[in-house]
């Protein structure tokens, strides 16, 4: 069964808890300092970000088809069956068609380090593998980011919509978006005006379908283009070949 | 002649040096040290230029190699040579930028260790290193010649035609796969150029370049080495060059028309003045000059036109990587002094290293007289008439 955060930020008071307890459980630092970036980084994998009084989570959506996944030449991206995208170092060679291809922009990149490294939520795998929530979930003192089974966290959001249609968006963002993703989120402002795209814009299709398209059709083609390219020469051959038998040398010239 | 080579000596040093320098700075201090990449804007000028526009480039070499090889158009036969050592260099030199953008180039051979086999960027990789392989191949030959390696030599021209059929092979998939690196961003790059057909175009147009880049080098070449300018085949490549750049024009007319993008593209707007300038110098005013009959039998129009077609498509590239993707991350970007002087040394070594194989190599049939002939396929030359006609040919 494949696992799931639900984000409502209704319930969010801002507190950053899942901040500190995201840069704990990741051994990144965590202080005032970093506490008052507002945008995520290599050492920030999670931000909370306020609107006067309205507050919206960012963090890794753990596509179910991701196209970091898919971009990655070397597969150092790959979707476990729990629900997590997890990242292997060792593999990476630093490409960083991950960034460009993710449409939610969130791997980032250590730019001042020698030896780099892709840096993003990765949804506590080892916690997950165990049956513990995460780190994020665990420590939200409100129960705005909760953790647990997908469908069990689709049915608990769409009841919430129903119950109060007047504080919410009518909308799941990451239930169909890009083919759904693992993190799901409520809101009572428009998911657009903290920077996230628009459902619109995204669409329903997974990325990795865009170049797929493209990309399964290679095993067929490349036959039949060599099979035309060697018969293209071996007509020009052919006509040279008799042009010559005929007696005339310049025949096969074109 | 004398001040003009050390005014470009000259020119060569400050590049190198400059160069070295940013080198320097990348790898002893970081990626984010000597550029302006950043977790918004990843890939810069080094993806923009050096990979996609350098590979574009260097498409004259299948482009060239089939014409004469598959299509048996012999009179382009001794343009094969120098079409081939530009794409060679043009590749080698495409992996030492991509050296540099690289995060950890050390790990370059996890490629051929840990391949995903839906990745574009695999199947790019994957390509480029095979075809850099192939056309390292198609050119020994010219070593082989100047060291007088017979036996090698025989073997190399067995292979010729599956070498060539491999390279185009080659080239249809990775020139269009750089397109289809961008096909999975379709809510970022700018719809004046996210596209489906983005492979195609890419494909199309890097034809377009092989053409257009073969002319202006044997143009250039001319100059530079004081060789007869060989004006039969610049016309030919001219013809050709005029049709691919209407069916490219066409197919992009399509795409707008069927996407609805017409009066978009009409509009006035930071992405439209980049889309103008591409159109005009890709399209327009070499389909302009090129209409003119005269212009077409012309070396030095024909050198103009080329010239400007390159930079049209030079133009589409950078605009793909870097224009279209400007407004969805909302930052702009224009690369730092020391990424565009590692652009730069990448560029100086390719002209050097080209000058210096012209030199030391039989890569101009007409200037070596003496070497075996590199002509044709073996089995055509065993006839007595056809070594005549060759003759003739040259």
């Amino acid at each position: 069964m494949s696992k799931a955060i639900l984000y409502d930020a209704t319930q969010c008071i801002g507190c950053k808890q899942c901040e500190s307890a995201c840069a704990q459980q990741n051994e990144l630092p965590y202080d005032d300092k970093v506490a008052a970036e507002s945008i995520q980084s290599d050492h920030k994998y999670t931000v909370v970000l306020a609107k006067e009084d309205k507050f919206m989570r960012r963090l890794c959506m753990h596509c179910n088809e991701p196209a970091c996944a898919s971009a990655c030449p070397v597969g150092a991206l790959h979707k476990t069956a729990d629900g997590p995208v997890v990242y292997d170092v060792y593999k990476c060679i630093g490409c960083r068609y991950c960034m460009v291809a993710c449409a939610f922009g969130q791997p980032k990149y250590e730019w001042g380090a020698l030896n780099p490294r892709v840096r993003k939520c990765i949804m506590c795998p080892d916690r997950v593998k165990q049956g513990r929530n995460t780190a994020c979930a665990e420590a939200c003192p409100t129960g705005a980011t909760k953790f647990g089974d997908r469908d069990a966290l689709i049915a608990e959001a769409q009841d919430r919509l129903r119950q109060n249609p007047d504080n919410y968006v009518p909308h799941i963002y990451g239930l169909n978006e890009v083919g759904g993703t693992s993190v799901l989120m409520l809101s009572s402002v428009a998911f657009e005006s903290y920077g996230l795209p628009s459902s619109t814009k995204l669409g329903d299709t997974p990325m990795p379908d865009y170049t797929f398209r493209i990309l399964s059709k290679i095993p067929d083609f490349i036959p039949l283009w060599a099979v035309v390219l060697g018969g293209v020469y071996w007509i020009t051959h052919r006509r040279e070949t008799v042009s010559l038998a005929e007696g005339n040398p310049q025949g096969g010239e074109k | 002649m004398k001040i003009k080579l050390t005014f470009w000596k000259v020119v060569f040093c400050v590049i190198m040096v400059l160069g070295l320098y940013s080198l320097c700075v990348r790898y002893f201090q970081g990626l984010g040290a000597v550029s302006n990449l950043s977790d918004t804007f990843p890939w810069g000028i080094w993806i923009g230029f050096d990979c996609l526009c350098g590979v574009m480039l260097a498409a004259g070499a299948f482009v060239v190699t089939g014409a004469v090889y598959l299509l048996d158009i012999k009179r382009l036969h001794c343009i094969a040579r120098p079409a081939v050592l530009t794409a060679f260099l043009g590749y080698v030199l495409f992996i030492v930028g991509l050296l540099v953008d690289l995060g950890r180039p050390w790990f370059i051979w996890h490629q051929l260790m840990y391949m995903n086999p839906h990745s574009v960027m695999f199947e790019v990789g994957f390509c480029v290193m095979f075809y850099t392989t192939v056309l390292m191949f198609e050119f020994s030959a010219a070593v082989l010649e100047r060291f007088n390696l017979a036996v090698p030599l025989k073997i190399i021209r067995a292979c010729m035609i599956p070498l060539v059929i491999l390279g185009i092979l080659l080239s249809t998939l990775h020139q269009s796969s750089l397109g289809s690196l961008y096909l999975i961003m379709p809510e970022k790059l700018h719809p004046f150029w996210y596209s489906p057909a983005l492979p195609f175009f890419f494909f199309i147009s890097a034809v377009c370049v092989g053409l257009a880049m073969t002319i202006f080098e044997s143009s250039l070449s001319s100059r530079a080495f004081g060789r007869q300018l060989e004006l039969p085949v610049i016309q030919e490549l001219g013809a050709i060059l005029y049709v691919a750049l209407w069916v490219y024009a066409l197919l992009r007319f399509e795409d707008y028309f069927h996407r609805g993008q017409l009066g978009n593209i009409l509009r006035p707007s930071y992405e439209a003045y980049f889309l103008w300038a591409e159109l005009l110098m890709a399209l327009i005013i070499p389909l302009f000059i090129l209409s003119f009959r005269k212009a077409r039998l012309s070396g030095t129009w024909l050198y103009v036109a080329s010239c400007i077609t390159l930079l049209g498509f030079v133009t589409n590239r950078l605009n793909v990587a870097l224009t279209g993707l400007e407004g969805s991350s909302g930052v702009h970007y224009f690369p730092k002094w020391t990424e565009a002087s590692i652009t730069a040394m990448i560029i100086a070594m390719g002209f050097f290293i080209f000058a210096m194989a012209v030199k030391y190599l039989p890569i101009f049939e007409d200037e070596h007289h003496g070497l075996p002939q590199d002509s044709h396929v073996t089995t055509l030359e065993q006839t007595p008439e056809l070594a005549r006609h060759a003759t003739l040919v040259h």
